[in-house]
């Protein structure tokens, strides 16, 4: 698929998850076989992943081995996303399967969503801007649901991880204070 | 001090209005009529009535419809008082009173206004299991912790009061007690850290007559240190901080989200509070007392009789809000008073519901396996307590390690979705999940009105079973064994009905309202409503003709954890998608659907 019209694609997708994205059991369908500039690696810095353009991404060996962020992503989400968005994204009876917003939506629009919520109508979706336990591990939570909005992992625990690089454990450590 | 003249001077209240609400009691011993949500204040969920019974029910018809307007899940039931319906919804918690003398006619309809920022708040769907009746008037417990009073014939708000904050996650999805001058209302949020309560307020002014703690200094508890028991022995002093590090009582979870029961005689009402915050045992060493506790505490004044902590320190969130159901029966001999409750740790107690002795607590799902039993021998030092099993003990694994194959899962071998009982079979009818769960705890931080969850859940279907995530079972509360256990695909996330007719009712996840004998389990007829069913079956009485009622619209917990199927990451690739995802059998949609034999 060339570039244009994978453009064309994310962008309605988005038109459909922003106002549609509160639809319960909505699926916004991601095509993992087509062009996602925001998903290939570009660089590697102390254990995380990163696009060409700078944006967080997974990496995921042909064994199944999972990158740091990615599993401590899945450990996150699942304590403090799934009670609304379901297990591994999968979406509930009134909240988004949100591992294809992940995809569908550009990582800063989705940071902002997480950090300042939003509402329509009866279906709101908090803000976590104050939260360290959301906050300090968004782009682990991001990558985790980008790996799979694109199918690049199962559903369920990643069997197995990378080791936590020295420069995570600081950042995290600096971050929970 | 302040506190102590409070107390004093709504005792004077009381003496001055005792017994006003006769009124209830006389509307609930008409079996015509469904007059509370737990059916009477026993929790028995049993209707005298027996026009539909076991062999006429199979020609059951759908008598009419009426769709609520509302998506969200829906729990509790309608009440039905003379010759009016009254029927909630979820958030935003519309009251629709419907003539059922003409042909349902809305005679009125309230709807609250309510900030929608409550929503996010709520742990697990913004779901409200009902209205309650007393003197004339309906009482909302709304989402955002607003209790009003409304006239039963108009609508009109008689008055109001605000009993939590939910910009600290203060929520409520329950029910409320209707007894004597009060009205007592519980509170959610222990996935917030809040910590929990339970408040009378005046039925006739909505002024506050005494709040009780789950934790805290004794006189936020509300305990006598020398006549409040904990198994026969008095609390002590201190009783609600001194299993705490710290200050963390403050925040210590607790809350009181279930349904409650009442003794008039012994002018005591009963129920559970939930569990402790976090869901990292790590960060709250301690038995942090009183969480998963059964309480016993005086109507008029809120002190507390008795308590029995059932899940010492929990690690799996078992709590233990589910309904206390009051009976009569003879024990070892022995007529007795009991309190039969069906915990979400898989266990069910039977307990003597005056003293608050423990005489019978047995597993009511084989798979529970965290646990080997309670010691039930009183001279043990360890009286009263599980025995956990270290492999399953997520404290003893520790934090940042992921222990598998607990049986049940944190929803519990039981959730809300409360149970039945038959005075004419001794038996209880109670709907059950079969769901097991892998558990991960790690450090988290709190921040007033922000999850403080700390850690990972994966749950699937119990291995080694049926298959399903479900069971409804029949239970022998005094022999502590099951009696037959009928399988099914999904949790059975519907509140029971047993009736004189000796049928019981349920519904499930798919929408299916059943009916089953009460003897035996057969079943004897069923009905695909339009979306999965978590509310609770009723019946009343209408121109000679016995209706049964059930609310349709899927979602609450089981809407999240179902919704897309479980897997099982223990079970490898292969099984995934194996699992019946609930999506493939119901959509959204709230629906009451009424039932009666045909002419």
């Amino acid at each position: 698929m060339t570039r244009p019209a994978s453009h064309i694609l994310a962008v309605a997708a988005l038109a459909v998850a922003i106002p549609g994205g509160v639809l319960a059991w909505s699926d916004q369908p991601v095509k993992p076989d087509a062009e996602h500039p925001q998903v290939p690696v570009g660089y590697e810095e102390d254990g995380q992943y990163f696009t060409e353009d700078g944006i967080p991404t997974y990496q995921i060996d042909d064994d199944g081995t999972v990158d740091w962020l990615t599993f401590s992503g899945f450990r996150r989400y699942h304590a403090e996303c799934h009670v609304c968005h379901g297990p591994d994204g999968e979406g509930s009876t009134y909240a988004p399967k949100i591992k294809n917003s992940a995809v569908n939506m550009d990582y800063y629009d989705f940071y902002d969503v997480v950090v300042n919520g939003r509402q329509n109508g009866n279906s709101v979706m908090p803000h976590f801007g104050d939260n360290p336990n959301v906050m300090c591990y968004l782009n682990d939570i991001y990558v985790y649901l980008k790996a799979r909005g694109m199918d690049a992992v199962p559903r369920g625990r990643p069997p197995q991880k990378d080791a936590k690089s020295d420069t995570i454990a600081e950042m995290e450590n600096a971050c929970m204070g | 001090m302040k506190r102590l003249t409070l107390l004093t001077s709504g005792l004077a209240l009381v003496a001055g209005m005792a017994a006003a609400n006769d009124d209830l009691i006389t509307q609930m011993d008409n079996a015509d009529q469904w007059a509370i949500q737990t059916g009477d204040y026993k929790n028995q969920r049993y209707s005298e009535l027996d026009q539909i019974n076991a062999e006429n029910v199979g020609d059951l018809q759908v008598a009419w419809t009426f769709s609520t307007g509302v998506l969200r899940g829906h729990e509790g039931s309608p009440l039905v008082i003379g010759d009016t319906m009254y029927l909630h919804t979820p958030f935003p918690n519309i009251v629709y009173a419907l003539d059922l003398a003409n042909d349902g006619k809305i005679k009125w309809k309230y709807e609250p206004q309510q900030d929608p920022d409550v929503i996010p708040v709520m742990c697990c769907d913004t779901v409200n299991r009902g209205v309650a009746y007393a003197d004339g008037k309906i009482f909302l417990h709304q989402a955002d912790t607003t209790v009003v009073a409304l006239n039963a014939e108009s609508g009109e708000v008689m008055w109001e009061v605000v009993n939590g904050d939910p910009s600290k996650g203060e929520t409520n999805t329950a029910t409320v007690l209707p007894v004597k001058d009060k009205v007592i209302v519980g509170i959610s949020g222990g996935e917030f850290g809040v910590r929990g309560s339970v408040t009378a307020y005046d039925m006739n002014t909505g002024e506050q007559v005494w709040r009780a703690y789950s934790m805290g200094p004794d006189e936020d508890i509300l305990v006598d240190p020398e006549n409040t028991t904990h198994l026969g022995e008095p609390v002590g002093e201190n009783s609600g901080t001194n299993t705490w590090e710290g200050d963390q009582w403050m925040i210590g979870g607790g809350t009181t989200w279930g349904w409650y029961s009442a003794d008039m005689d012994e002018n005591l009402f009963y129920y559970g509070t939930g569990n402790p915050s976090t869901w990292n045992p790590s960060q709250r060493p301690g038995d942090n007392r009183w969480s998963m506790t059964v309480m016993a505490r005086d109507i008029d004044t809120g002190m507390a009789k008795w308590f029995y902590q059932m899940t010492p320190h929990d690690e799996w969130d078992y709590d233990g809000v589910n309904e206390m159901i009051l009976t009569e029966q003879e024990i070892d001999g022995e007529e007795r008073k009991l309190l039969t409750h069906f915990d979400r740790n898989g266990l069910a107690y039977t307990m003597d519901r005056v003293s608050g002795e423990l005489l019978v607590a047995e597993k009511y799902d084989p798979a529970v396996n965290w646990t080997t039993g309670v010691d039930m021998d009183p001279e043990s030092d360890t009286y009263g307590r599980p025995a956990v099993v270290a492999q399953y003990s997520t404290e003893q694994q520790g934090e940042d390690v992921n222990t598998t194959g607990i049986c049940p899962a944190a929803l519990g071998t039981k959730d809300q979705q409360p149970a039945a009982y038959s005075p004419k079979t001794e038996t209880f009818y109670v709907p059950t999940n079969h769901v097991c769960m892998d558990y991960e705890p790690f450090r988290v931080s709190y921040t007033a009105g922000q999850p403080y969850v700390g850690a990972t859940l994966a749950m699937y279907p119990a291995p080694d079973s049926h298959g399903g995530m479900g069971n409804f079972i029949a239970w022998d509360n005094i022999n502590g064994e099951i009696k037959w256990s009928i399988p099914e695909q999904f949790s059975v996330w519907s509140g029971a009905l047993a009736t004189a007719g000796d049928v019981v009712f349920y519904g499930t996840l798919e929408g299916y309202l059943k009916a089953v004998h009460a003897e035996t389990g057969d079943e004897l007829y069923r009905f695909k409503t339009p979306s999965g069913i978590i509310g609770n079956v009723m019946t009343y009485m209408h121109e000679g003709k016995q209706h049964i009622g059930i609310l349709s619209g899927v979602g609450g917990w089981a809407g999240i954890g179902l919704a897309a199927g479980l897997t099982n990451p223990n079970d490898g690739l292969g099984a995934v998608g194996g699992y019946a995802a609930l999506s493939d059998y119901t959509a959204l949609g709230g629906q009451l659907t009424v039932f009666t034999l045909p002419d």
